[in-house]
């Protein structure tokens, strides 16, 4: 074993900065990563054990013990329980005779629980052995498990055919489903890869392109709504000797899906704003971070990248333009929402757990390698495409005023059309679920995933737009029949929970703190004033470093703000105290140990 | 009126809130216009002798005693503080809360290459120590607590507000930049 592991350290010259392409590789090729595998990169790499065992933890899909022939990661996020992931769970534990969290006896099934697979629009679903499979249903859940005891492999349990347009590229050959139901400017069909490269850059200097990107007016696609031109220009004023282009295609927010649409349809217009943007900044690198819930994509993405080398889209002397190279390597995650905070993103490039680094500086300063970094949307990096070739006045035509050109929404839940539509900034909730073919009996949409806001009818005129409900574009609707509080408050809570990197007290602590006042009302024990502390407490989350931890009590707060009738529903009104703490059970165990007795 | 009387513990804290308040500096003098001290270990005043106003409590609860002497301010104060992360979440006592008592115990007292002159093999059980409880417990799991003061520790010049703001009835300010904990 360990000599395999030598050939793939050496693929990596050691290097210990490419940490995590080392560990995907060895954890893809045994099943796990074995103490002897850590010993031998960490003597290769010159790094301590505790340096690779950190990183190992860190990760979800990264594992020190075997996980079975066949490892099963079963997406929990809110609208896969909506969708029946419940009775899934029940077949596949009835059908493997095995508990989620665990592995077989006799080592052939493994089955795990995994935060959104980015897959909300066909739940449920589960990733096997690097497979996604969707619409699980408990009969082809035991179609599947008899299967695998017959020893298939998992393209074999494929026999549902393959999903729509690139989905059945030979290179992708996955059951996933596009849905792609309204298009725009970047999901636009009419578009001829390597224009602008040809066309346009060779007549621009990086400032114009600067300029132009600047008066679209186009602000970060992923949530927090930076201006683009603006990051570029810092990052092009920055001292550094290398300079790199970072795109973000680490989607975790539960409900968002739409980068993964994009990398399998748009991969060219992607890789294209990447070069665009490595012309403004200065760039000779890029790197693509991924997250590992797509690596079904990585041979299509990898052949889409040779292609472009191959037409002098990427490499030397990119487009004709004499001393413009760059070129664009993949960086998969392993696992970690907190990834697509960009600071954490380029940590994990780094090889390192994905901790969210202090700021500032910033990533345009220091970023990766401590080199100058704009690490950019997936979304913005396509629509600065259309920019380019459009002009900046033709894209402030799309939108608001403040939020110009077009969104890329991630819409599920209760409603008939759930899939990924580009609509203009400016649209209102109200339109948003006439669109989709939302049931009128909706009770509250969540926008902007767990980090955003829960909304009741009354605000459904409220706009998606950086100026009212900014998002990164996930949509989830719920209809009357669901509990609010039980299924999705608390999932989302849960979610927080396991996602926290750790590092800061307050992320790592409150929301558990939070979890529990929550379970305390849901059980019936809670009084008027827990609503009220849950709402207090929330706001010490803001001393977090990062986004993550900021908004994890979104959930709580947005739901008490707008649905306080469902909490006080459930609290008990004849007493304004309820601790449940019990003195003689809570020292049982001390007394035990120490053997003292104890005088009545 | 006559001046507000505030009591103050430390219960499983390390007596960092206790030092921030004494942090206030020549404010103190101020204080001690402004308020009266009843139990707190600044006046070494052990056992209340009258109904208090302020309770301010640092730290959180990881023995018996630790709840019977917080209850005890709850029956003697009208208005109960929480003061730093401790009291409010735990704190770092609160961090063998993921491990069995009876494990930290062992490893404490009879497993720990440290642990050399205890022969008789014993976890110390005499009669008159406080019992530890299963976990640690944030002081608002034990007795209903009105008020929160976060930081480790809350600096000085927000204890000193928090207080003014009570005894004054005034709403008080939280900016982001004091709720600081690393």
């Amino acid at each position: 074993m360990v000599a395999s592991v030598t050939s793939i350290l050496e693929k990596y010259n050691k290097d210990k900065t490419r940490l995590m392409d080392i560990l995907l590789e060895i954890q893809e090729a045994f099943g796990y990563i074995s103490s002897e595998a850590v010993n031998e990169i960490a003597r290769c790499c010159n790094i301590s054990t505790v340096d690779v065992q950190q990183t190992i933890s860190f990760y979800h899909f990264f594992t020190q013990k075997p996980t079975g022939k066949y490892t099963v990661y079963l997406n929990n996020s809110v609208v896969a329980n909506m969708m029946g992931r419940e009775q899934i769970k029940e077949t596949f534990e009835r059908e493997t005779g095995t508990k989620f969290g665990q592995v077989s006896e006799d080592g052939l099934f493994g089955l795990f629980d995994t935060s959104c697979i980015g897959m909300n629009d066909q739940e449920p679903s589960a990733i096997i052995n690097g497979k996604v499979f969707t619409n699980l249903t408990p009969f082809r859940v035991k179609e599947l498990v008899r299967g695998m005891r017959e020893g298939k492999d998992v393209e074999e349990l494929m026999v549902e055919g393959y999903g729509d347009g690139n989905n059945g590229n030979k290179l992708v050959r996955s059951m996933v489903m596009n849905n792609i139901r309204r298009k725009g400017p970047i999901l636009d069909d009419n578009y001829t890869p390597g224009i602008v490269i040809w066309k346009k850059l060779p007549t621009m200097t990086p400032e114009q392109v600067i300029a132009e990107v600047k008066a679209s007016n186009i602000k970060g696609r992923g949530g927090a709504g930076f201006p683009t031109g603006l990051k570029w220009e810092f990052c092009r004023r920055a001292k550094g000797d290398r300079k790199f282009i970072f795109c973000n295609a680490d989607e975790g927010e539960p409900g968002t899906f739409k980068d993964r649409v994009i990398l399998t349809e748009r991969p060219k217009l992607l890789f294209e704003g990447m070069v665009i943007a490595a012309y403004a900044v200065g760039a000779t690198e890029g790197i693509l971070y991924v997250r590992h819930e797509y690596k079904y994509l990585q041979k299509h993405l990898e052949s889409i990248l040779q292609g472009a080398r191959e037409r002098n889209l990427l490499g030397k002397d990119i487009g004709g333009i004499k001393g413009f190279n760059f070129d664009i390597r993949i960086q998969f995650g392993a696992g970690a929402y907190v990834c697509g905070e960009e600071s954490a993103l380029i940590e994990s490039a780094e090889g390192k757990r994905g901790e969210p680094r202090d700021r500032p500086p910033f990533p345009v300063e220091k970023g990766y390698l401590d080199y100058p970094t704009v690490v950019n949307n997936v979304e913005t990096l396509c629509a600065v495409v259309k920019v380019m070739l459009n002009g900046g006045e033709w894209y402030r035509s799309f939108g608001t005023q403040d939020s110009t050109g077009t969104k890329l929404l991630s819409v599920s839940g209760d409603c008939k059309y759930p899939g990924v539509y580009e609509v203009e900034w400016g649209f209102s909730v109200y339109d948003i679920l006439g669109m989709v073919g939302a049931t009128p009996d909706v009770q509250a949409v969540q926008v902007g995933g767990p980090s955003g806001t829960l909304l009741a009818p009354v605000e459904f005129r409220r706009i998606l737009g950086y100026e009212d409900l900014a998002t990164g574009g996930s949509i989830i609707i719920f209809g009357k029949h669901r509990d609010l509080l039980k299924d999705v408050v608390l999932n989302f809570t849960e979610f927080f929970i396991d996602e926290s990197c750790g590092s800061c007290s307050t992320c790592r602590i409150m929301p558990v703190v939070l979890r529990n006042k929550l379970l305390k009302i849901l059980n019936g024990k809670g009084v008027i004033k827990d609503i009220d502390d849950m709402l207090e407490w929330a706001k010490v989350l803001k001393a977090s470093r990062c986004g993550l931890g900021q908004t994890a009590a979104n959930p709580i707060v947005s739901s008490i703000k707008n649905f306080r009738h469902l909490y006080e529903q459930r609290v008990r009104m004849d007493t304004d105290f309820d601790s449940g703490f019990n003195l003689a059970e809570s020292v049982k165990d001390y007394i035990e140990a120490s053997g003292r007795v104890i005088v009545e | 009126m006559s001046k507000p009387v505030i009591a103050t513990t430390s219960l499983a804290g390390c007596f960092g809130c206790h030092m921030s308040i004494l942090d206030i500096d020549e404010k103190i003098l101020d204080l001690i216009e402004l308020v009266e001290f009843n139990k707190s270990p600044i006046d070494d005043i052990k056992h209340f002798t009258k109904q208090c106003d302020i309770g301010l409590i640092e730290g959180g609860c990881c023995n018996s005693e630790n709840i019977h002497v917080l209850r005890e301010f709850r029956e003697h104060c009208k208005i109960l503080v929480s003061v730093g992360e401790c009291a409010i979440m735990g704190g770092l006592p609160a961090f063998r809360n993921g491990i069995p008592v009876k494990e930290c115990l062992r490893e404490a007292y009879l497993l720990s290459p440290s642990v050399q002159a205890n022969h008789e093999y014993i976890i110390p059980n005499d009669e008159d120590i406080p019992m530890i409880l299963d976990k640690v417990y944030p002081c608002h799991e034990i007795v209903k607590i009105d008020y929160f003061l976060p930081g480790c520790p809350p600096r000085a010049e927000l204890i000193w507000e928090a207080l003014v703001a009570l005894i004054k009835n005034r709403p008080m300010d939280l900016p982001y930049e004091v709720i600081k904990f690393d």
